[in-house]
C-alpha cells in the first residue's frame, strides 16, 4: 500500500496524530482544524461505525479539495440520523434526494457544476450498502458506465440497519437479520461491489475500514487526484445489527481484516494496484464469535462446518489478494 | 405566522441542540496510571517521564528529569541491573525499552556538556552529618543539599564512592565517569572528609542536626576451609578493594572463586584480567539459585570463567583444592555426595557474601541491630532520634540503585524531620499492565543492542566491556517507550469518537470529554493505545 508509514515506534504511524511528528504528517482527524463535517448531536447509535466513517471521509475530501465540495447523500442511516429537519449535523453543502437515486443526483450535480464552469468544485455521493449496492444499484453503474467525475462512497454495515436490520445485498453468509432468521443469510448470494465497479474500469476503485484511519484518508486523498467516475468501499461495523459492543466498532472492523474476510486493496482501471497486507492474521472466529448476528454458530455443538466454509472464503480473499506475505 | 416558506414550518438548525449526552449510562475518564517501568525503579526515577522528554529529542530536559531522583545517571546506565527493563511492558510484545541504555547517553552527553544542578532552597541552617561515601550517602547528601541543608560526608576511602569504587571493577565502571557524578556533587558544595573513620557516631554527630549512615557492608564473610601453610586463600572484597588502592594482588595462574553472587563474577573475571590462564568459580547450588545477575553470568562465560555447579570445597593444599560434589535434596538445600575432585588453584577467592561494620554505633542508645544489619522504620530512621540509616546496612537488596533510592528517600524524611514535618509520600497510581494497552497502535520495533569491546581486549585489560549508543540509536531506543498508562497525545480519542465528542486542548494539555454530547460509547477507551482512560459510571 502506498501510505507512508513513519518509523515512530512509539505508536508508529496507525495512531491518530503523533506529538512527535510535524502537523502536515499526521492524520487529517489528528487537526484541531478538521472539517467537522459531521458534528456533535447526531442521532447515530453509541458507537457507530458509519457515523465515523464519514467524518473520516467527508473530512479526508474536505482538505483534498480545500473545501470545494458538494455531498450527495442517499436515503438510509447516515441520512436519517444526521438530518431530521429541522436539524443537520453536515457542515457541508449537502444534498438529499431518495433512496434510490445518490449516483444519479451526483451526476447531475457535476453536470451542473460542469454547464457552469464550476468544475473545480467536487462532488462526494455517499450512502449506505442498501442505497448502492441494492437501491441505488442501476443509477450506480450508469455513473461508472458513464464515466462522471464523482467520487461515490458506499458505507457498508452489511444490512439495512435504520429499518430493523433486514437483508441486503451486502449481508454476509450466515449473518442472521430479520429477514434471514437461522441459519442466516445463505451461501452464495449478495454481490461484491467493489469488484463490480472494477469491472466498469473506472479509473479508481478501493476499499477501506474504521479500523485504519490512515488508509481511508489516503484513499480518499487518492481518489480525489482523478477525474471521472470513482468509487471507495468503506467497512463500518454497525453495533445494532452486528450485535457487538458499542466500543468493539474498531475492534471488529480490524479483525475483519486481519482474518481476510474483508479485503483491503485499490485498484485503477479495473487492475488492483495496491494490497493492505495482514498485520497480525487472525482465525474468522475471532472475528465472529464477537457478534451476536453469528452466535448461533457457536451453540453446543458448534457449526464448525458453517465456520469452515467461512474461513474458507477468508483464505481464498488472502489468495486472492495477496493479503499476506 | 412567520415568513418561512411555502409549506416550510420549521426554521433550519444545527444538530448541537440535540445534547446526546443525555444517552450515557458510562463516561470516559482520563486518568494516569503508574508505568511498571517506574514501579520497578528502587531509586524512584521517573523513567517514563524522562524517556519522554528524550523522545523530543530534550535531551537536557531529560537528564534533569533523572536528577530529580538520581544524581548518577551515567553510573546507573553502567552498573544498574535494570529492574524497569524487567518490567517493561514492551518485554511482552517484542522486547523491553533500553531504557538503562538510553540513560547511559544522557549522562555521558551530562558530562560531555557540561551539565549541572543548581541549588535553589533556602538555607535552612541545618547541618547534617552523612557516614559513608558510596552510593546511598551521597544520594543522601546531593537530595539534602539540594533541600537547603548543610552537608558533611565522612568516610575511611582515601577517595569517595564506597563500593562503586572499592568493590565494582573498572571494566563496568570506569573511574573518569565516577569521579565526574561525584565531582558534580561535591561541586554543588557538600564537604567530605575523607580518609578518616568514624569510630564513634555520637562524638561525630556534636554540631550536627542530624545524621544518615551508610557504611555498606565491606566486610568478607569467611569460611573455615582446612587448609595447609602454603594455601593461599584471600576474600574477594579485599582483593577488588586492593586492585583499586594499591596494587594488583597476585593470584597465581589458577584462581578458584568460592561463591555465587555478584561479587563472585567480579573477582574471576578480574582474576582473568589480572593474568590468570583458569578462573574457576566453584557454587554448592544450581544456576537457578545463583544470587549473581543474568547478565554477569553471561559476560563472565564469555571471557572464559568456568562454573563448578554443585561443589563445595573440601580442603586446600599448596596448589591443589579438592572439591566435594553436592546434590540438592528435597527441600533445594545442597548435600554432600561423598564424591570428589581436585582442582589446580595458585589461589582461592571467598566470596561468600559481606557483612556491614557496625562497630560505630556502640553506646547510641536505641538503635537496634538484627542479623547483622540495622533496624530502621518507614522513615528510615533508627531506633535513635535524628539517626537514619541506608544502603547495605539495612535489611534490603545490596545494590547500587537500592541504596541511591534509600538515600533519597533517607533525604525527604530527614528533611522533614529538621522542619518538625512528617514526609507524607504521595498516593500511588494504579499499575499500568499490559492488558490495558491497545498495542495494535506499536509499529514493531526490536531493541537497540549495545556494542561491546572484542573480546581480546576485555580478557587483558580493564577497558569498558559494554559501548554506549550515539545520539541515532539512543533516540530510537527511547521511542520505542511504549508511555504505558499515561497519555503521550496520539490523538486517537479525537480521532476515533464518532459523536466529535472529544476536544482537543492543545500541545501538551491532552484532551477533555464534551459531555454534553458523549454519548459513552467506550471506544476512546478501547483505542486508547496507553490505556490511559477508563470508563466509569454514571452516577444516577
Amino acid at each position: 500500500m502506498p501510505v507512508e508509514r513513519t518509523k515512530f515506534y512509539q505508536v508508529g504511524s496507525f495512531a491518530v496524530g503523533n506529538r512527535l511528528l510535524p502537523p502536515e504528517q499526521r492524520a487529517v482527524q489528528a487537526s484541531p482544524d478538521r472539517g467537522n463535517s459531521l458534528t456533535c448531536g447526531h442521532r447515530a447509535c453509541r458507537g457507530c461505525g458509519e457515523a465515523l466513517g464519514a467524518r473520516w471521509a467527508v473530512d479526508a475530501a474536505i482538505s483534498a479539495t480545500a473545501g470545494r465540495m458538494v455531498v450527495v447523500n442517499a436515503t438510509g442511516c447516515l441520512e436519517v440520523f444526521s438530518t431530521p429537519y429541522p436539524e443537520s449535523s453536515w457542515q457541508v453543502s449537502w444534498i438529499h434526494s431518495l433512496f434510490g437515486n445518490a449516483p444519479a443526483v451526483a451526476t447531475g450535480v457535476a453536470a451542473a457544476l460542469r454547464a457552469k464552469g464550476r468544475t473545480e468544485v467536487r462532488v462526494v455521493g455517499q450512502g449506505g450498502d442498501g442505497g448502492t449496492v441494492d437501491i441505488g444499484f442501476a443509477c450506480l453503474s450508469g455513473m461508472f458506465e458513464r464515466d462522471d467525475d464523482v467520487l461515490y462512497i458506499c458505507y457498508d454495515n452489511q444490512a439495512y440497519m435504520n429499518t430493523g436490520v433486514q437483508r441486503s445485498g451486502a449481508t454476509p453468509p450466515a449473518a442472521r437479520t430479520a429477514t434471514t432468521p437461522l441459519p442466516g443469510q445463505a451461501f452464495g448470494q449478495g454481490k461484491n461491489v467493489p469488484l463490480i465497479a472494477m469491472a466498469h474500469e473506472i479509473p479508481y476503485v478501493a476499499t477501506a475500514t474504521v479500523a485504519d484511519l490512515r488508509d481511508l484518508e489516503y484513499k480518499v486523498r487518492r481518489a480525489m487526484e482523478f477525474r471521472g467516475a470513482r468509487y471507495l468501499h468503506v467497512l463500518v461495523p454497525c453495533p445494532l445489527g452486528w450485535v457487538t459492543a458499542a466500543c468493539d466498532t474498531i475492534r471488529v472492523a480490524r479483525l475483519a481484516t486481519e482474518s481476510g474476510l474483508f479485503p483491503v486493496f485499490e485498484a485503477e482501471r479495473g487492475e488492483v494496484t495496491g494490497v493492505t497486507k495482514i498485520r497480525r492474521r487472525v482465525p474468522v472466529d475471532d472475528y465472529l464469535r464477537l457478534q451476536g448476528r453469528y452466535a448461533h454458530l457457536f451453540g453446543d455443538p458448534p457449526k464448525t462446518d458453517v465456520i469452515a466454509r467461512i474461513q474458507a472464503g477468508a483464505d481464498r480473499n488472502v489468495r486472492r489478494f495477496g493479503l499476506v506475505d | 405566522m412567520d415568513d418561512k416558506p411555502f409549506a416550510i414550518t420549521l426554521g433550519v438548525g444545527t444538530s448541537r441542540a440535540n445534547k446526546t449526552g443525555a444517552w450515557r449510562t458510562e463516561r470516559p475518564v482520563y486518568l494516569d496510571r503508574l508505568p511498571p517501568c517506574n514501579q520497578a525503579c528502587p531509586a524512584g526515577e521517573n523513567v517514563q517521564r524522562w524517556l519522554s522528554l528524550a523522545e523530543e529529542p530534550s535531551y537536557e530536559a531529560a537528564w534533569r528529569q533523572i536528577m530529580e531522583d538520581n544524581p548518577f545517571p551515567a553510573i546507573m546506565g553502567r552498573v544498574c541491573y535494570r529492574p524497569c527493563e524487567t518490567a517493561c511492558n514492551r518485554g511482552k510484545l517484542d522486547q523491553a525499552v533500553g531504557v538503562n541504555s538510553v540513560e547511559r547517553f544522557l549522562g555521558d552527553e551530562a558530562i560531555k556538556h557540561g551539565w549541572t544542578v543548581p541549588v535553589t532552597a533556602e538555607p535552612s541552617g541545618k547541618r547534617v552529618l552523612v557516614v559513608g561515601a558510596g552510593p546511598a550517602g551521597l544520594s543522601a547528601a546531593y537530595h539534602l543539599t539540594r533541600l537547603g541543608h548543610q552537608v558533611t560526608v565522612a568516610d575511611s576511602g582515601s577517595r569517595p564512592g564506597g563500593m562503586m569504587r572499592f568493590g565494582i571493577p573498572r571494566y563496568r565502571l570506569p573511574r573518569d565517569i565516577l569521579d565526574a557524578e561525584i565531582g558534580r556533587i561535591a561541586d554543588m558544595g557538600v564537604t567530605f572528609r575523607l580518609g578518616r573513620a568514624v569510630t564513634d557516631l555520637a562524638e561525630a554527630m556534636r554540631g550536627f542536626d542530624a545524621a544518615f549512615l551508610a557504611v555498606g557492608a565491606h566486610l568478607g564473610k569467611r569460611a573455615y576451609i582446612p587448609a595447609g601453610d602454603c594455601a593461599r586463600i584471600l576474600d574477594a572484597v579485599s582483593v577488588l578493594r586492593d586492585l583499586e588502592e594499591t596494587s594488583a594482588p597476585a593470584l597465581g595462574r589458577h584462581v578458584v572463586v568460592y561463591g555465587g553472587g555478584n561479587t563472585a563474577m567480579d573477582a574471576a573475571r578480574t582474576a582473568k584480567r589480572l593474568g590468570a590462564s583458569d578462573a574457576v568459580v566453584v557454587y554448592r547450588r544450581t544456576r537457578d539459585r545463583m544470587p549473581a545477575h543474568d547478565s554477569e553470568v553471561s559476560e563472565a562465560g564469555e571471557e572464559g570463567v568456568r562454573i563448578k555447579w554443585l561443589s563445595t570445597i573440601a580442603h586446600a593444599v599448596g596448589g591443589t583444592i579438592t572439591i566435594e560434589k553436592m546434590r540438592l535434596d528435597e527441600t533445594g538445600f545442597p548435600q554432600p555426595t561423598g564424591e570428589f575432585e581436585e582442582l589446580a588453584a595458585d589461589s582461592v577467592v571467598l566470596a561468600l557474601g559481606q557483612e556491614a561494620d557496625l562497630s560505630l554505633l556502640g553506646g547510641l542508645p536505641g538503635v537496634e541491630v538484627d542479623d547483622g544489619v540495622v533496624k530502621v522504620g518507614p522513615n528510615m530512621m533508627t531506633g535513635c532520634p535524628g539517626v537514619f540509616a541506608g544502603g547495605d546496612m539495612v535489611p534490603d537488596q545490596r545494590t547500587v540503585t537500592v541504596a541511591v533510592g534509600h538515600g533519597k528517600k533517607a533525604a525527604r524524611h530527614i528533611d522533614a524531620w529538621l522542619r518538625g514535618a512528617t514526609g507524607r509520600p504521595a498516593p500511588k497510581h494504579p499499575v499500568a499492565d499490559f492488558d490495558l494497552l491497545n498495542t495494535w497502535y506499536y509499529s514493531d520495533a526490536p531493541a537497540t543492542v549495545r556494542p561491546r569491546l572484542e573480546m581480546a581486549r576485555r580478557i587483558t585489560t580493564f577497558d569498558e566491556v559494554e559501548g554506549g549508543l550515539d545520539e541515532r540509536t539512543a533516540l530510537f531506543e527511547a521511542r520505542r517507550c511504549l508511555s504505558c498508562g499515561n497519555c503521550f497525545e496520539c490523538d486517537n480519542c479525537y480521532g476515533v469518537c464518532p459523536d466529535n465528542a472529544v476536544v482537543k486542548l492543545g500541545p501538551g494539555l491532552r484532551y477533555e470529554i464534551d459531555l454534553d454530547f458523549c454519548k459513552g460509547c467506550g471506544l476512546c477507551v478501547a483505542e486508547c493505545p496507553a490505556g490511559a482512560i477508563e470508563m466509569v459510571p454514571e452516577i444516577s
